[in-house]
């Protein structure tokens, strides 16, 4: 197993009176690119900042590297943020803001030149050096971010939605290019975002968080193929999520159909949510489906096509690459390996 | 559509109450009145290079920076606090600030005077407390004490305001990059607060160097200021020619200290209120 670099031990933390985060066990290892992910105000922001230094837990332990950080002060902390907004030095020009960190560590002027430039090269910015701040691109003032932050070659860099405000194009680059920096570097990256499309292309762990507290860690193709509960599966990627019966093991009761499944464990006519993913639902001829319905909408989505196919109280989300027309009668076919059986979940 | 003809009762007033004033006084400033009326000269000009209205000027300047140093001061920590206390009712405590102001400028300075005097508030409480009474009333302390009294205001409030602007999460930044308080004072947050300082310094600077009310106060007319020197031209010597190469001086003076104050500040970002 590899080193663990930073681990939350019982984290809760709470703002007068009301809770942030309830309860937070998590092992971030070495080299690991760990996204938290969740809505906004799931407290992934505020585990970031514990982590930075910025927020002191109410109760639990931070350790990092076997000890315990929970007092220590963000500037005495080997971890560097990559901030929502940048929050770039405006008073200086590039240069000056990537050798902020190096200044204070008392370096060698010519170091610190050397090191800047490297981190120019490496975020493709070089030639801006004596550019002000406020005259960049995002994008550009987002690449200063994270040279700045990474210059100081922290153990771990954290990310605060660094993504968020680029536009869709620039995003996608920017995320396999810091995917990239971060294999290259080797640097742990605890990323921070609600876009579950972000966390399943850069992450190797992805903790899905929700109202304070975690719901599911995994990689990302455990995530997505077997969500640990309702929310998750909702959440990552669309989904149907309906009520169903567990017959029995192996025989599942929804949309008043019997279903063949692969889960087993569950009591005896025990109520379970069943999710099954809009890719994973095949569209027949009628005649042939195990459930029948009618194409109530279709919207064109590039690569498919999303139809909405209403069948008794439900309406079936299906992705599908050839169209049907709205109106048509048509069949539906789910596999077992296709059905994904959750305990519903405890209220409260 | 253009509402240019919504400027133009600015624009009158304008012209009659700054154009035309700034007008008359250069008029005055390079005239002398003779038998067969007026002649233009640079008399005036000369005369205010005489010795005896240099030390007033010198010593105007060196009052008004004194205040100035001390609003500083006592104003940055002052502004510091406000803009970075979590106290809810930080607006409480700048209207206790700015209350005074809404008070007459000359009730405050009498009031200073009550408090100054030999038997005045400050020494009754003075030997109330078995203390050594001390007299400054009419001394060089009790103007400066006056100036910045009256001036702090000018001093904490635009400090206050660039410092309440400053992104909390840039100073984060910097701590997260390895600065402690100290340095991230020096680095991030006083070199950011620089507009509302230098625009302080003017403010607090400019209308101390021309003060007359406060040096004869509470000064005791004993430190005649350039204020007093220009009041007395008009109201009791009668000699409007001087008084106006003076105000004319002054002018050029401030005019010129205020270039090289934004200069020093940057060129973008200018003087805050100015």
């Amino acid at each position: 197993m590899a080193e663990c670099i930073i681990e939350l031990r019982n984290v809760s933390k709470d703002y007068d009176g009301t809770e942030a985060l309830r309860d937070i066990n998590l092992k971030i290892y070495r080299n690991e690119f760990v996204t938290l992910l969740g809505p906004s105000g799931c407290g992934k922001t505020t585990t970031l900042r514990i982590i930075g230094g910025f927020e002191q837990p109410t109760t639990g332990e931070v350790i990092f590297n076997n000890t315990n950080i929970n007092h220590l002060p963000p500037y005495k902390r080997r971890v560097n943020t990559v901030f929502q907004r940048y929050a770039l030095f405006p008073h200086m020009n590039v240069y000056e803001n990537i050798a902020f960190g190096l200044r204070i560590k008392k370096l060698d002027e010519e170091v610190i030149e050397q090191k800047v430039k490297n981190m120019l090269k490496m975020v493709n910015l070089e030639g801006y050096e004596e550019r002000k701040v406020d005259s960049l691109s995002g994008g550009q003032q987002q690449r200063v971010a994270i040279a700045r932050a990474l210059v100081n070659e922290p153990d771990v860099l954290l990310l605060d939605e660094p993504l968020g405000a680029l536009d869709l194009k620039l995003r996608q680059d920017m995320q396999l290019e810091l995917k990239h920096m971060q294999q290259s570097l080797g640097i742990t990256f605890v990323y921070v975002t609600h876009d579950q499309e972000e966390a399943l292309t850069m992450s190797d762990t992805i903790v899905v968080m929700r109202e304070g507290r975690i719901q599911q860690i995994g990689t990302p193709i455990d995530i997505y193929n077997e969500p640990k509960n309702a929310f998750v599966a909702d959440f990552i990627g669309e989904s149907n999520i309906v009520d169903g019966i567990m017959v029995r093991d192996y025989l599942v009761e929804f949309a008043n159909h019997r279903f063949e499944c692969v889960d087993a464990g569950f009591g005896e006519n025990e109520p379970v949510d069943v999710v099954i993913r809009p890719e994973d639902i095949k569209l027949v001829p009628e005649s042939e489906g195990m459930l029948r319905g009618e194409v109530r909408s279709v919207v064109f989505k590039g690569v498919h096509y999303e139809m909405m196919v209403e069948n008794g109280e439900y309406v079936w989300i299906v992705h599908d690459t050839l169209m049907q027309p709205v109106g048509s009668k048509v069949g539906m076919v789910i596999t077992p390996q296709d059905i994904h059986i959750m305990r519903k979940e405890d209220q409260g | 559509m253009s509402y240019k003809w919504a400027a133009s009762p600015y624009l009158v007033w304008m012209v009659i109450f700054i154009v035309v004033p700034i007008i008359l006084v250069c008029y005055y400033s390079l005239t002398v009145r003779t038998d067969a009326g007026f002649r233009f000269s640079t008399d005036n000009f000369r005369r205010f290079f005489e010795p005896i209205y240099l030390k007033v000027l010198y010593r105007s300047i060196e009052l008004a920076f004194v205040a100035t140093v001390v609003c500083f001061i006592l104003g940055y920590p002052l502004a510091y606090i406000l803009a970075r206390s979590d106290f809810k009712h930080t607006n409480v405590l700048i209207m206790l600030l700015v209350v005074p102001m809404w008070m007459n400028f000359l009730l405050r300075t009498y009031a200073w005077m009550t408090i100054l005097e030999q038997n005045g508030v400050l020494n009754i409480v003075l030997s109330w407390l078995r203390l050594p009474t001390i007299s400054i009333l009419y001394t060089e302390a009790a103007v400066i004490l006056g100036m910045v009294y009256n001036f702090l205001p000018f001093m904490v409030l635009p400090i206050y305001s660039v410092l309440s602007k400053i992104d909390p999460s840039v100073v984060e930044a910097a701590e997260d990059l390895g600065a402690n308080g100290i340095i991230v004072f020096r680095k991030v947050i006083f070199p950011l607060s620089l507009p509302g300082v230098i625009s302080g310094i003017t403010m607090v600077f400019m209308p101390a160097v021309t003060t007359f009310v406060i040096s004869r106060l509470l000064g005791g007319g004993q430190f005649t200021l350039i204020g007093n020197l220009i009041e007395q031209q008009f109201l009791y010597v009668s000699d409007w020619g001087f008084g106006s190469a003076i105000s004319l001086a002054m002018m050029v003076l401030i005019l010129l200290s205020m270039a090289v104050m934004s200069k020093f500040a940057g060129e973008d970002r200018g003087l805050g209120l100015w």
